[in-house]
């Protein structure tokens, strides 16, 4: 391979791209703050809220534009999951599975752009890293799941009250009759319970973080096959061939992951959140 | 570093995933969404064509209230005045039948008095003639008393 001849090579064309362009990195690791997962979820939210609001500005009851009809047909679709879902008649749901779904796959999306693109212009323009997936930092996954597992609770105690809520920490799964076995069932009830409630969040984020920073790492070990070479070598012809069948083949695929992924974030949020307001 | 090569190369990698998914992708997607708005389109043209033709009906049938009721008006007066007309009638009948029932009557009256007074007056002469003759027997000489008697008679037949 070309690459590994040059200096730094190949392990160090990794290490830049899953670099983060970090700042406030002086207070300790927690303090650091990943500005480009924070700029493109800012940037792409707000290409949401502007395509959003201009189907629903323009929105007719007439006979709808391309654009209108592209959005009903997504609305209508996540509405008709949370309403095969979720039984329930909060209004919160269906609005929340759409923002979910939506942004999460507008950030997966960034994974299909050329992977070198997006940081070579941040370096022309003297910045010296820039990860522009999103969701491949677990920053941002852990994030949005942490939000939906506040949700979780929010729903749960508007639909059962705060006393409702918390007895069934104790009383489910397992359902005793009678007050003996009412203790007996209730640690067991409430380690199960706190196990679940941990494991939620973690499993949402890391499901959709392990997902996108695979990806990312394979356009990048990808794009690492003609890695410093040039167009003078023989062998850059070769590999070059390769690294585009291979990048236009995993990017086909990565379509069909990203849409996953993003529906399968939101389908949970909305599967946790009905399993919240459910009564045992 | 040196990442010429590569980036080109992403970006001809990326050009062809565009065209396999306008090629591939964006149709079925634009289908959808334009058969989407022809369904709409043909919806909200049948809701209004059925909107027209529903207005249509009910012009149509205040319409058919209308002459019917126009119709009825005219065929309860002509029933009255047919109505009328045949009370008219029948009172000009019984009127006529009426006045000819008495004409005729009358004139059986005056008809049966004037035979009744000619078999009385004929009875009364001769009854007067027969008491005249059977009290006056005796001294009546028809001929002295003939010019008389000629005289009472025919009295008695004229009066």
């Amino acid at each position: 391979m070309a690459a590994e001849s040059g200096s730094g090579g190949l392990t160090e064309y990794i290490k830049h791209h899953l670099t983060h362009l970090t700042v406030n990195q002086d207070h300790g690791a927690f303090w650091a703050f990943h500005l480009d997962s924070v700029f493109f979820t800012l940037v792409l939210a707000l290409l949401f809220i502007a395509l959003f609001a201009a189907a629903a500005r323009r929105a007719t009851s007439g006979v709808p534009g391309k654009l209108q009809a592209a959005m009903e047909i997504l609305v209508e679709m996540v509405d008709g999951t949370v309403k095969e879902t979720f039984h329930g008649k909060s209004k919160l749901i269906a609005p929340l599975a759409i923002t979910i779904f939506a942004l999460v796959w507008l950030m997966n999306f960034m994974d299909l752009l050329p992977v070198d693109l997006l940081p070579w212009a941040a370096g022309q323009m003297g910045v010296e890293h820039l990860r522009v997936v999103a969701t491949a930092d677990i920053n941002t996954t852990l994030g949005m799941a942490i939000t939906v597992f506040f949700l979780i609770w929010y729903v749960g105690i508007l639909e059962k009250g705060v006393v409702g809520f918390f007895a069934e920490w104790f009383t489910a799964p397992f359902h005793a009759h009678g007050p003996v076995g009412k203790i007996l069932t209730a640690a067991p009830n409430l380690l199960l319970r706190v196990i679940e409630e941990a494991v939620r969040p973690l499993s949402l984020s890391l499901r959709l973080f392990g997902n996108m920073y695979a990806g990312e790492l394979i356009f990048v070990l990808i794009a690492g096959l003609t890695l410093e070479s040039s167009f003078a070598h023989l062998s850059t012809y070769g590999w070059g061939a390769v690294q585009l069948f291979a990048d236009v083949v995993w990017t086909l695929f990565h379509i069909l992951i990203i849409t996953l992924q993003a529906f399968i974030f939101g389908m949970l949020t909305i599967v946790y959140l009905s399993m919240a307001a459910e009564k045992h | 570093m040196d990442i010429a090569v590569t980036l080109i190369i992403q970006g001809v990698a990326f050009f062809a995933v565009v065209l396999v998914v306008m090629r591939f992708l964006w149709p079925p997607l634009m289908a959808a969404i334009e058969e989407r708005q022809k369904k709409i389109a043909a919806g909200l043209a049948a809701g209004n064509q059925a909107q027209k033709d529903l207005e249509e009906a009910q012009a149509k049938a205040r319409e058919i209230v209308r002459e019917a009721r126009d119709k009825a008006a005219q065929i309860v007066d002509q029933a009255s005045k047919r109505a009328a007309e045949i009370v008219e009638e029948a009172k000009h009948t019984a009127t006529a039948e009426a006045q000819r029932l008495l004409t005729q009557a009358q004139e059986e009256i005056v008809l049966e008095a004037a035979r009744a007074r000619e078999g009385l007056r004929k009875q009364v002469a001769t009854l007067a003639v027969q008491g005249a003759s059977q009290l006056l027997a005796r001294e009546i000489d028809a001929r002295t008393h003939a010019a008389l008697l000629d005289k009472l008679e025919l009295e008695l037949v004229n009066g």
